[in-house]
């Protein structure tokens, strides 16, 4: 872990750096998002997406271990406050009778935060940052199996 | 005075404790004759193995039953007692009076085991489940494909044409209300069981795969006939209808192992969505959490797999008589999505096969064993659609629904020993009161809906006469309504971008309107009239109606419970024929 970030620290510095120079020039962007991490879109996900099962897009592949940016909803959280929680592409809500609690749709992301944290109104659109993770992990706590998280991570409102 | 009141103290005492025992099958069970079943018995407290009798018209379980009964002197999770004894068989029919007794603790329980006629009366039947099918559903799909004018409908559904027979009451042992798991358990099983249960009584402990089981229809077929089975679902083949069809268990949620009851049973034609829980979990998409491949273990099994509708036509060519059909991870998309608006998941699996299609294939293929067959059909997207109010999808896959329906009856016009039911398995608070029409004056979209005389007739058109009218978003369209919601916009228009989602989560978990349709022109905040724990409408708890045709449909008459439906299906296809 202690590994991981440095790695993230060095990334980021280099980036920083990066758009340091970028904005050298005639930069119109905010600084913010000169030096954000690269910013990936859920249809940007799977490269195939069918009924044997998906693959991930070649832009996941390249990414894993690196910086990364999405933009999403948090679905509804197994408890007012902790260290994790889904991302999606649009609202969600469960319905108890109509698809059970096990189901997640597949534009979904697993957010692991850097700390526990008390979550907020999850009907607004947030942009969560952090290291992109692929491959298949088993939640020790809960066991959710997950193929792709940001870990690491922290959110703010988009 | 203080006398008195002790002598009531204890008198009420006993009273209590004299019914503290629990057993199932629960009281006026009805049960097949010869249907394996598990016997239990719940004591509150712990009791003496000395002190435990269970007998069975007053003669001790073991001898009536066959088998030696277990004794658990401290069920997990439970400082209590019970006893035990799996997979018993009566085979005679007839009234059986269960008295369970430990100390002060007793429990008598009456169960009617019944036979059924010697002789079938179909060779085949075909069970309709319309998922959430209310009054409402089956009025707008006829408004909507077919039109009115001058009051009186411009055509019929095929559903119009088949008798309606019986109103079903759909309650569960531990409500009044119900979900899709327990109503499809008792009409599949023929008894009564607790919401998200299937194929068991839903005892005290918590592991979902000890409860005390019950024989399904599929497992009654294969222990009494060689007839097919079918099942043909556009939800998850996994979820809770198509489940009740073969599983067991507590909680409908365990989709992963009911795959594996799928796989036990191996009916012949299975069709739906879902193929993420047979997928091992290295694969991505997989929703197991071991690593099983089941589209390998069916495919070895000699079924052909069909991912696709192109593929499904293809192995309906085939002879391999086994099928197996997955066109998406998840839930298949509602038809006006898959067929019409593009939007959903229609863009991830674009090939998705419809009701009509599967329907057809699965009775082509199953006819072909001269036994007969079983085939269950579930309209899944009528509850999915409801539940978020979406009306139009809702309505649009009850019309898909009747032409599936039409598939059926079309062939049992060549096959008369053909037997028809169609049924819900609950309903919804939904009601048409009306239409709403986008050229009546003003900006507020309540001002124009039309009541009474003000609602005219819509307005839909179907110029390419394919039954489906050809736009959902008319300027006078139906307005329905539910009589339950969440917090949520109420727009007043169909949902072209893709399905409802009324509510979304907040912070303290309670339900929120969606502000994604605040600001959709006209949208008003609705304050939800049930708890903030629900995500979207529920279902009612008023009766569903059941039509029937064909040979053995006088079995289905008046009001029954939904468990009660099982007695006519086997009475049907004579499962449990008496014994002269």
């Amino acid at each position: 872990m202690a590994q991981k970030r440095a790695r993230h620290a060095l990334s980021r510095r280099h980036l920083l750096q990066a758009a340091a120079g970028l904005c050298a020039g005639s930069c119109l962007m905010t600084s913010r998002a000169a030096y954000a991490a690269t910013l990936l879109d859920f249809d940007e996900l799977y490269g195939t997406v069918g009924v044997l099962g998906l693959t991930f897009s070649d832009k996941v592949k390249a990414l894993n271990g690196h910086e990364v940016a999405m933009r999403g909803f948090m679905a509804p959280p197994l408890k007012a406050e902790a260290d994790f929680f889904v991302l999606t592409e649009i609202p969600m809500s469960l319905c108890p009778f109509c698809s059970s609690d096990a189901d997640w749709p597949d534009n979904i992301v697993v957010i692991r935060l850097n700390r526990a944290q008390t979550f907020e109104q999850a009907n607004a659109l947030i942009e969560v940052e952090g290291t992109l993770e692929v491959g298949s992990w088993t939640d020790p706590a809960t066991g959710f199996v997950s193929l792709l998280r940001i870990v690491g991570a922290s959110f703010r409102a988009a | 005075m203080r006398s008195l009141l002790v002598a009531l103290a204890a008198t009420t005492c006993l009273v209590s404790v004299a019914n503290a025992a629990t057993v199932y099958p629960l009281d006026r069970a009805t049960i097949l004759a010869g249907s394996p079943f598990d016997l239990k018995v719940e004591f509150d407290t712990v009791v003496a193995p000395a002190d435990v009798t269970v007998t069975i018209n007053g003669e001790p379980a073991e001898k009536v039953l066959g088998k030696s009964v277990e004794f658990v002197e401290k069920e997990e999770g439970a400082d209590a007692s019970a006893v035990l004894v799996r997979a018993v068989r009566i085979a005679s029919p007839g009234s059986y009076t269960v008295e369970a007794k430990a100390g002060a603790e007793t429990r008598t329980v009456v169960w009617d085991v019944y036979a059924t006629p010697a002789t079938p009366k179909a060779k085949n039947v075909i069970f309709f489940l319309g998922d959430g099918l209310s009054v409402a559903h089956r009025t707008g799909a006829r408004l909507m494909s077919k039109g009115m004018h001058e009051g009186k409908a411009d055509g019929r559904l095929n559903m119009d044409d088949i008798p309606p027979a019986a109103f079903i009451g759909t309650s569960a042992t531990n409500a009044i209300a119900t979900d899709s798991a327990n109503t499809m358990s008792a009409y599949m099983t023929g008894h009564k069981t607790a919401v998200n249960a299937i194929g068991v009584y839903a005892d005290r402990t918590k592991d979902p795969f000890d409860d005390p089981r019950v024989e399904n229809i599929a497992e009654a077929l294969r222990r009494t006939t060689k007839k097919s089975i079918g099942i043909v679902a556009k939800s998850e083949v996994e979820d809770a209808t198509p489940a009740a069809v073969v599983a067991h268990t507590r909680l409908r949620a365990r989709k992963a192992e009911i795959v594996g009851d799928l796989f036990d049973i191996k009916p012949e034609v299975l069709l739906g969505g879902g193929s993420a829980y047979f997928l091992p979990k290295a694969t991505p998409g997989s929703k197991r959490k071991d690593e099983k491949d089941y589209v390998q273990m069916f495919r070895d099994a000699g079924y052909t797999l069909a991912t696709s509708k192109d593929e499904l036509a293809t192995a309906a060519g085939t002879n391999s008589g086994k099928i197996l059909g997955l066109f998406h991870t998840g839930n298949m998309d509602a038809e006006l999505d898959r067929q019409f608006l593009k939007k959903g998941t229609v863009s991830k699996f674009p090939n998705q096969p419809g009701l009509v299609d599967m329907t057809k294939v699965a009775i082509d293929e199953l006819a072909k064993n001269p036994e007969g067959f079983f085939l269950m059909v579930e309209g899944s997207s009528i509850d999915k659609m409801s539940h978020p109010m979406d009306w139009d999808r809702a309505l649009v896959d009850t019309i898909e629904f009747d032409q599936a329906i039409g598939i059926a009856v079309d062939f049992a016009k060549t096959h008369p020993d053909t037997l028809i039911v169609v049924t819900g398995d609950h309903t919804h608070g939904v009601s048409i009161i009306g239409t709403v029409d986008d050229d009546k004056p003003g900006t507020e979209m309540r001002e124009k809906v039309g009541t009474y005389a003000d609602a005219g007739f819509p307005n839909y058109e179907d110029k390419d006469g394919d039954g489906y009218p050809d736009r959902i978003d008319v300027s006078r369209r139906l307005m329905l309504f539910s009589n339950n919601f969440p917090d949520y916009y109420e727009t007043f228009r169909p949902k072209l971008d893709g399905p409802f989602e009324p509510a979304v989560k907040n912070e303290k978990g309670e339900y929120v309107a969606n502000e994604q349709y605040k600001d959709v022109p006209g949208a008003v905040l609705r304050i939800g009239n049930i708890p903030r724990d629900g995500d979207t409408a529920v279902h009612a708890v008023d009766d569903v109606v059941l039509q029937v045709t064909g040979p053995g449909g006088d079995g289905f008459r008046g009001y029954m419970e939904q468990s009660d439906v099982y007695r006519a299906l086997v009475d049907a296809m004579a499962l449990a024929p008496k014994q002269n």
